[in-house]
């Protein structure tokens, strides 16, 4: 088990690879599930005083 | 020219949307199994490599990474393409919802491609490479486009400019993969070695294979995860939205 | 062919009435140049190596500076619009706006080049390749960079995004070019990359006025 997480001496290398890959995949699927999330709510609150939301500005990210 | 109805009903931002949202948790399902699949039989299974040892394992992420980034830029033209014909709203959509995501995997591809430079060749960077310079042109090529979307205020008219960009980038792509490749074979540097190339060992191809795949699935997952979110800041408003809320309310 | 010429005729009288902007790329190719023996330990062996490639940054970001606004003096008093209202195949009239820029700031590029590659202490057959080289790729450049001045010409800021557009875009005219110069310093040949400039400039005159008319209609509408 302990051999599996040194990795031969590289687990530095191996572990921070595969780490960032993965943060980044995570943060990926996590940012765009709250933009959805954001978008929905605004839609909701909108049409909740019963007026069309002003058309949103061109967001990035 | 007449077109076939699918593709018509394509252009529909309330169909689009449902379609997504019924497609991608499968294709989310099959890509995360593919993916962790494919990561255990590459980081406990695999067995590590002659020279390089465990890691080598590193080889299961970055030309994954690599390629799907190279994927995205091609979606990321093609739909801008279509936008920019056929005037569809939706295709700008998803133009613009690849581009984060493709740079999001190109810079994996750096990074990982940077540390896996470190052990093996002895440095985290080396100029000299190809791939680096094709992977960091890429990069630039989303950051790019990414930014001259930023910079209009107008929606529509920020689809239509970044889909020149975006389809005059990916003519560029060939040119300067040819270009860097030939650049390489004059470079006076250490040998590289030719890592992913022919012969790798079915031990070594079928994890290789399994997260290539599972990375591409979960881009498309991801890319219509995304998509759903930008059609919903596109369509505030519009009435399909406002009924679709009304519909899910308790 | 007379529309092309019209314009050109025009642009051309018009740069050389503001003659002294004419001067403002060339200085500026000057300092770029100037600045890197200062950033860099200036012997011989290292500038020489560098030599080949820092004429073309050089160019490159000159040309940046030269194109930028190539479009926005149109655009901010109407005459742009005029011309895209008007029946006149838009193409011509780009092509024929980024010739007349290529005259007036390209080609003095070339005069200077050699004075600068012979202070790098490039040797003579890497000159005799250099100035073909760039002869052939400044108009490619000319043409990315007016692409890159008509896809912000509606923007204030166009000048902050334009360079992060283009320079991506140019790197293979870079790697040919410099890389090129510097075979031709070793003494090997270098036909291959000079036909592969020469056919990019093709290729990009031939369709970059196809897509920068289509980038300063939409921005302009």
């Amino acid at each position: 088990m302990r051999e599996f997480f040194y990795m031969g001496g590289y687990a530095p290398y191996v572990w921070s690879a595969y780490g960032i890959t993965l943060a980044a995949l995570v943060l990926n699927v996590w940012w765009i599930r709250r933009l959805h999330r954001r978008g929905l709510e605004q839609a909701r609150n909108a049409s909740d005083e019963g007026e069309p939301a002003p058309q949103a500005r061109v967001r990035q990210l | 020219m007449k077109l076939p109805v699918w593709f018509h009903k394509l252009g529909s931002p309330p169909y689009v949307y449902a379609l997504a949202g019924k497609l991608s948790p499968w294709l989310g399902a099959i890509g995360c199994t593919l993916i962790a699949v494919g990561v255990f039989w590459g980081l406990v299974i695999a067995p590590p490599d002659y020279l390089q040892g465990d890691a080598a394992r590193i080889i299961y992420i970055h030309p994954q990474t690599a390629y799907i980034g190279m994927q995205a830029y091609v979606v990321l033209a093609v739909a801008a393409g279509i936008g920019f014909i056929w005037r569809l709203k939706v295709a700008h959509a998803v133009a613009a919802s690849a581009a984060p995501i493709g740079a999001t995997f190109t810079f994996c591809a750096l990074a990982t491609g940077s540390i896996w430079g470190a052990p093996t060749w002895g440095t985290f960077w080396e100029w000299g490479d190809p791939r680096i310079m094709f992977e960091l042109l890429l990069l630039f090529l989303f950051l790019g486009y990414m930014a001259l979307r930023a910079a209009f205020d107008d929606r529509e008219k920020a689809d239509r400019v970044s889909a020149i960009l975006g389809v005059v980038g990916v003519v560029n792509v060939p040119i300067i993969h040819y270009s860097v490749l030939w650049w390489n074979t004059l470079h006076q540097g250490p040998t590289i070695m030719q890592l992913g190339a022919p012969s790798m060992t079915t031990d070594m191809l079928i994890p290789f294979l399994i997260t290539m795949f599972g990375f591409m699935f979960f881009f498309y997952w991801v890319l219509l995860d995304r998509l759903r979110a930008e059609i919903v800041e596109r369509e505030q408003g519009a009435r399909w939205l406002r009924e679709l809320l009304a519909g899910s309310r308790p | 062919m007379d529309l092309f010429l019209i314009v050109l005729k025009r642009d051309l009288k018009l740069a050389f009435r503001r003659w002294s902007e004419l001067a403002n790329p060339l200085l500026f190719f000057m300092i770029v140049t100037a600045m890197f023996p200062l950033a860099l330990p200036p012997n011989t062996a290292q500038l020489q190596a560098l030599g080949a490639g820092i004429p073309w940054i050089a160019a490159l970001l000159s040309s940046l500076l030269a194109l930028e606004a190539l479009f926005r003096s149109d655009a901010e008093d109407g005459s742009m619009e005029q011309l895209l209202l008007s029946p006149a195949p838009l193409g011509s009239v780009v092509l024929a706006k980024v010739a007349a820029h290529w005259i007036v700031s390209g080609v003095p590029l070339l005069a200077l080049v050699p004075a600068v590659a012979l202070s790098f202490y490039l040797p003579v057959e890497a000159l005799a390749v250099l100035v073909p080289a760039l002869l052939l790729a400044t108009p490619t450049i000319s043409i990315l960079v007016a692409l890159g001045a008509a896809l912000t010409v509606s923007l204030k800021s166009g000048a902050s995004v334009i360079g992060l557009l283009v320079l991506p875009l140019c790197s293979p005219l870079l790697i040919f070019g410099a890389r090129a110069t510097d075979l031709a310093a070793n003494g090997e040949a270098t036909a291959g990359p000079l036909y592969l400039l020469a056919s990019l400039a093709v290729l990009s005159v031939s369709l970059g006025p196809i897509a920068i008319a289509a980038a300063l209609k939409v921005g302009l509408e």
